[in-house]
């Protein structure tokens, strides 16, 4: 048990450095690109370029300015915004909370009701309510999130007037509301897709046969037998395809003016703010990163046979 | 034969994914005759902003263009950007993952690695990078999601080519002193197209929703070209004033999206044969 | 022996698989009883549909499958007409089951003490201590060393012929009237195949429990049987004591099945002679041909076999068979 969580942590070493790898490439291939323009679409005058490009240390080979990064990595250093010239940690910490918040409700309401949606689903195969379920599912995953924003936001703002229409509201619970539902509405639908798949192939295994045929009650083997194996099923997926939900809070913090990591990314790549955009990609799949590496703990817990591997 | 006729009908997630499919390839193909304006030399703003009546079925934007021919046009933008960027990272995919899966040794090492790394980067968020490397533009968007899901492609050939690399018929093809190449793409490859299939479907899907995010971001395809995502960049602005702007391009893509996805869990359900079973 | 009390019988049982390929007859009119205390062998190949009957005897078989009619009689009553929480209280309880697969029956996920438990607690009403201790109990009858260990264990730690043990321990739990083995030792090394065997039949010693064996293994067949169905295609074909049918196999199919079975020293008693194979495959359950499925493969066949199905014939104290012109036939 211990070696396997050892393992899993260090492997998680070189996944994160694989990632600012190809991140910090991505985004600083071309030189120069970003002090040419920097402070939006005005062009700079070269003599003023040559000076940022100094400042920024843009002259220096990528590898050399990749090493530099990661050594400012190991301090917790993301360098610093090309536009403000503030200090990305600092211009990024406050936007942690909101988007971490935005997240967590909307996994709550997906896992909520898209696990129970998918086993009832698998529980009642080839009924209507299955069809309706997976139709629904398919739907959700298929829906463009702004598109489903949007629609939440005429209902229940310009046609309800219930709810505010976008922004933070200094933390008002009401304002989270339909950001949350329009990012967990495809994550749902994934989960309960998912959950069904898993369930309908539990169902098929022999330990089911067996556990019913020891005459234990539906309610029992449902519980016990079926959800346990599901749920190291479950489990690995949701992690992977929490990627998708991530990805998801930069449009829904954009449609609802959501002052989170997602808003600032798209700004960052709006006014070519390097540093900034690497702070959110980087943040963004840690975040992700961190969640799979907690599945695969979470799933030693659950499956015997990981201990002894 | 008649059983496969069968089979296919008993699937109403193919038909209905089939069918959905076939019509946006027919309209983007004959956009221009089936659209009655032209989605962007047309502006008047004399018409801007009207609610859908007889005469303009969607109703008309800001700039007074008419949102059905916008909507007929962008199914070239989304189909294209489907098409285009699936294929592109179905080749990356295929590449890498056949030979990955039947060189072993090192060189399979490193694409699982690197399939590994791209995995665990959300699909959006590298699209978004790649988007901020290249600037906007549709050619950049081809490029951006072209080089974003290869992993799964690659994934999923590397784990079919484990599983028939050792069958007779790719031995019989070495033992008959074909070449690596083609034993590769000519006795491997067709023998693991269906789950390939099922992938491109999906990844097709996939990669309309994220030009559509993209292009909404206003990072995607640019103004004037209509594209589904770009024409609701604006639209909650107008949420107020003229909400069918916001329905239409919407519905739009997904009815696209749906039909692709429907498209893809069809063709599963009829060539994996584990997956049909437990229907 | 105790007087031949009838526990089980079933009387023209059919079960029907619902496929898009149309459909299945997988048990098709199927009539024998089992008796108190005896072991009745079940032989067939696969498909032949020995497994799908003592699914429908427990009544587990699972959409698209069903059981289109017949009765089940456990001692006079019928299991057909019972409740969903009734048929609960006789699996496992009073008719138990051990399959074919040692390796995927027990859950891998839980400890094999719980899984025996919980036929305790479910069919006992015992607290969960009382069953843990009857479970070690268990263990130690089908004679798992250090019972009081192992319980903890989880499916993955032991071997296949442990888990059988596990899965025979969890049958016997509560001493049911009848056990139903699908094919135990199919999946077991030979030499763990004989104790498993012979554990059985210590059991049914004890415990005077009444066994179904299912198997394809004649050899099996011959170590612990006293009475025999051979199914084919759904069907039975033929039905004798068990000396009887090695001595006097009637049915062609059965007569095929014994000369499929290799035999020691026959190489040098009469010569190199070549294991005889069953030509040909069983039919597929879809499209049966009229008259008698055997036809295509039987070596004895007639041009009036296939004109129309055949029926069984009852010999009286000879048994059952299928076949008009059964070895021994006047005609």
């Amino acid at each position: 048990m211990i070696s396997y969580v050892l393992r899993r942590l260090i492997q998680f070493v070189p996944t994160i450095f694989g990632v600012t790898l190809i991140v910090f490439f991505l985004l600083n291939v071309l030189p120069g690109n970003a002090a040419m323009m920097a402070g939006g679409k005005n062009r700079i005058p070269p003599a003023a370029q040559k000076l940022m490009i100094k400042k920024w240390g843009l002259d220096q080979p990528v590898y050399a300015r990749y090493f530099k990064y990661i050594k400012g990595l190991c301090t917790a250093d993301l360098g610093t915004s090309f536009i403000s010239g503030e200090r990305v940690t600092d211009v990024l910490a406050p936007r942690l909370w909101p988007t971490f918040k935005l997240a967590v409700i909307a996994l709550a309401i997906a896992c909520v009701t898209g696990i129970p949606l998918g086993f009832y689903s698998a529980l009642r195969q080839g009924t209507a309510m299955d069809t309706v379920t997976m139709i629904g599912a398919v739907s959700g995953v298929s829906m463009p999130q702004f598109w489903l924003g949007l629609l939440l936001m005429y209902f229940f703002s310009v046609y309800l007037k219930i709810l505010p229409t976008v922004g933070y509201g200094n933390g008002d619970p009401k304002f989270i509301i339909l950001p949350a539902i329009t990012l967990g509405v495809g994550y749902m639908a994934l989960l309960a897709r998912t959950t069904r798949a898993a369930v309908v192939e539990t169902l098929s295994q022999d330990y089911i046969r067996t556990a019913r045929s020891k005459g234990i009650s539906d309610l029992l083997i449902n519980r016990r037998h079926v959800l346990r194996n599901t749920l190291t099923i479950i489990l690995t997926s949701a992690g992977l395809q929490f990627g998708s939900l991530l990805g998801g809070t930069v449009v829904v913090e954009t449609l609802f003016s959501w002052p989170g990591l997602g808003t600032m990314m798209v700004n960052s790549i709006y006014y070519r703010d390097t540093p900034i955009t690497q702070g959110c990609v980087m943040i963004i799949i840690v975040g992700f990163l961190v969640i799979n590496l907690l599945v695969d703990l979470s799933y030693a817990l659950i499956d015997p046979r990981i201990k002894y591997q | 034969m008649d059983n496969w006729v069968k089979k296919i009908r008993k699937r109403t997630n193919l038909v209905a994914g089939t069918i959905v499919f076939l019509i946006i390839v027919f309209v983007a193909v004959f956009a221009p005759y089936l659209a009655p304006t032209h989605p962007w030399d047309d502006a008047d703003l004399m018409i801007s902003e009207l609610p859908p009546s007889g005469e303009y079925l969607f109703g008309t934007d800001s700039k007074g263009r008419d949102i059905l021919s916008r909507v007929i046009y962008g199914s070239r933008i989304s189909l294209s950007v489907g098409v285009i960027s699936q294929l592109i990272n179905s080749v990356i995919g295929i590449v890498f993952g056949l030979t990955a899966g039947y060189f072993g040794r090192l060189w399979d090492d490193i694409v699982v690695a690197v399939a590994n790394i791209m995995l665990s980067i959300p699909s959006l968020i590298f699209a978004l990078a790649v988007m901020a490397l290249l600037g906007p533009g549709l050619i950049n968007v081809f490029i951006a999601l072209g080089l974003t899901n290869w992993a799964y492609t690659c994934r999923i050939t590397r784990s079919q080519v484990l599983g028939t690399k050792n069958q007779n018929y790719v031995k019989a093809a070495k033992a008959m002193g074909f070449g690596r190449c083609r034993v590769m793409f000519l006795h491997i490859l067709p023998n693991i197209f269906g789950p390939i299939l099922v992938m491109a479907s999906l990844g097709m899907a996939d990669a309309i929703l994220m030009e559509a995010s993209l292009s909404f971001l206003g990072l995607g395809t640019q103004p004037p070209v209509p594209s589904w995502g770009g024409m609701l960049a604006g639209a909650r602005e107008q949420l107020f004033t003229a909400p069918w702007l916001s329905i239409f391009p919407g519905l739009a893509i997904f009815i696209t999206v749906l039909g692709l996805n429907l498209l893809g869990d069809g063709l599963r359900d009829l060539l994996d044969p584990h997956m049909s079973e437990t229907k | 022996m105790q007087p031949a009390k009838t526990v089980l019988n079933i009387d023209s049982l059919f079960t029907e698989f619902n496929t898009i390929d149309g459909t299945a007859r997988a048990v098709n009119d199927v009539t024998f009883d089992v008796k108190r205390g005896e072991i009745l062998g079940i032989v067939g190949e696969s498909g032949s549909g020995k497994s799908v009957t003592a699914l429908s005897i427990m009544r587990l078989i699972r959409p698209p499958g069903s059981i289109r009619r017949g009765r089940i009689e456990f001692f006079g009553r019928d299991l057909m007409g019972l409740s969903g929480d009734e048929m609960k209280d006789v699996r496992g309880n009073r008719i138990s089951m051990i399959f074919q697969e040692p390796m995927t029956s027990l859950h891998p996920l839980f400890t094999i003490g719980l899984q025996i438990s919980e036929m305790y607690i479910k069919h006992m009403g015992l607290s969960k201590k009382e069953a843990w201790e009857h479970a070690i109990e268990m263990l130690e009858k089908v004679q798992i060393p250090s019972p009081e260990k192992r319980v903890k264990d989880y499916p993955h730690q032991m071997s296949g012929g442990m888990r059988q043990r596990v899965m025979i321990a969890m049958a016997l739990s509560c001493n049911p009237e009848l056990l139903i083995a699908d094919e135990p030792t199919t999946a077991l090394d030979v030499t763990i195949q004989a104790q498993v065997i012979d554990l059985m039949w210590q059991l049914e010693k004890e415990y005077s429990t009444a066994i179904m064996m299912i198997t394809h293994d004649l050899g099996v067949i011959a170590e612990i049987a006293q009475r025999v169905i051979v199914m084919y295609a759904g069907e039975i074909v033929e039905e004798a004591e068990v000396n009887q049918l090695f001595e006097q196999p009637k049915h062609p199919y059965t007569r095929a099945l014994l000369e499929a079975i290799p035999k020691l020293g026959r190489r040098t008693r009469m010569g190199r002679k070549p294991l005889q194979e069953i030509k040909g495959i069983v039919p597929g359950l879809y499209n049966l041909p009229a008259g008698c499925n055997f036809y295509p493969r039987c070596p004895e066949a007639r041009p009036d076999c296939r004109l129309s199905d055949i029926s069984l014939i009852d010999l009286g104290i000879r048994g059952r068979v299928r076949c008009p012109y059964y070895q021994g036939a006047k005609a």
